[in-house]
């Protein structure tokens, strides 16, 4: 009797070493430093729903911004591909550095800028609204190519000065109820609201929010948090809003592309 | 939403008589018809209500769907690999409208 005892007290210890295990390897694959991602805040249902391929419901838009990449359009007629070749191998990595400094501009962009810009530019075509689904669908398969990878938006040399600027954007306190980003995002991560409040990255975005009922951009995000602060919303692609990027994607440095992620 | 494709995930080969897991997903408002747009109109409902899944043109799973199925819904479900040939899922809207996809399997 005592052996079988011990042989169950075992194979408990082995169960929960098993799935001691799983957490270990999740918090490892999650975080770098002091920094976790929202993966990590997420219930074990979401983070279930976002680590299979099919179950995560942001899987459609990225084969859609698939096929997007191949479809010329625009006067030019050219598709994405035409310049850039086989997304998996052109668009590796990509999506880490973004919103960049683009000397050509003089100005910081994100990726659905960039999109914009080479529709106009290269393939003379109109350019896709912000949040709609064709530029979800594009910005999500090329942040996707990069799946795994650290993030490593450069702060330094000609970004430093946005980079300064969206970290006073973070920090400085607006709207009627005198928050900021870092009211929640900083000082009261781990608290919880819908979801449990993360640390404010964006290696997941685009993501799909289960609330939203559709992926959305950190933009979208960034107006969602605005209006629970009582404060004033940015215009999409404005200044402000794009260093605010920067910021938060620097937060996010060093930690895996997850997009499409799901979150609540 | 309705234009992008459904999604289906069907196991490329079974033995005969296995049990296999077919997974579908499809991108749909599901738009529940209990809301009302600004001018205080109702918006009309416009939700799935009928799935089928046909083996070679037998129905071999079907399923009617009401209010408060989520937009996007995601289905899984099991059935019998009876024989190879070609596997057709149809989403049925309210509109009239029918998505379609197919999938194949062999079964030795």
């Amino acid at each position: 009797m005592k052996r079988l005892i011990a042989g169950a007290a075992v194979a408990a210890a082995l169960l929960f070493h098993g799935a001691a295990h799983a957490d270990d390897a999740n918090r490892a694959k999650y975080s770098a430093g002091d920094k976790r991602s929202g993966y990590l805040y997420s219930t074990p249902d979401t983070q279930t729903m976002q680590d299979d391929d099919f179950q995560n419901p942001g899987g459609a838009w990225v084969e859609e911004g698939g096929r997007l990449w191949s479809t010329a359009d625009g006067g030019a007629g050219k598709s994405c591909q035409s310049c850039h070749g086989a997304a998996a191998s052109t668009m590796k990595g990509i999506a880490t550095g973004y919103p960049k400094f683009n000397p050509r501009l003089a100005k910081l962009i994100d990726i659905e800028q960039r999109i914009n810009i080479c529709r106009q530019r290269a393939m003379q075509a109109k350019p896709f609204p912000a949040e709609s689904r064709e530029l979800l669908a594009l910005t999500a398969f090329i942040k996707n190519q990069s799946h795994g990878l650290p993030m490593n938006v450069a702060v330094d040399g000609p970004a430093a000065s946005f980079f300064a600027e969206g970290k006073d954007a973070y920090e400085r306190p607006r709207g009627q109820s005198g928050m900021s980003c870092a009211s929640c995002h900083g000082d009261n991560e781990g608290h919880r609201q819908l979801d449990t409040v993360s640390q404010g990255q964006s290696n997941g975005f685009p993501t799909y929010r289960l609330s939203w009922e559709t992926l959305g951009s950190v933009q979208r995000q960034f107006g969602i948090c605005l209006k629970s602060m009582k404060a004033e919303a940015l215009s999409p692609d404005t200044e402000e809003a794009v260093v605010l990027e920067l910021y938060v994607a620097a937060r996010g440095n060093g930690l895996p592309v997850e997009t499409p992620s799901v979150r609540k | 939403m309705a234009e992008m494709k459904p999604r289906v995930k069907v196991p490329a080969t079974a033995t005969k008589g296995e049990i296999i897991e077919i997974k579908t997903t499809i991108n749909h408002d599901m738009e529940s018809g209990q809301r009302k747009d600004k001018d205080g109109k109702v918006i009309p409902r416009k939700i799935i209500n009928k799935f089928v899944c046909s083996l070679n043109g037998k129905e071999v799973f079907r399923s009617d769907w009401y209010t408060a199925v989520s937009a996007n819904p995601y289905l899984s479900f099991f059935v019998k690999a009876t024989e190879s040939g070609n596997f057709d899922f149809a989403w049925s809207d309210d509109d009239g409208s029918v998505y379609k996809t197919s999938a194949p399997i062999t079964v030795s």
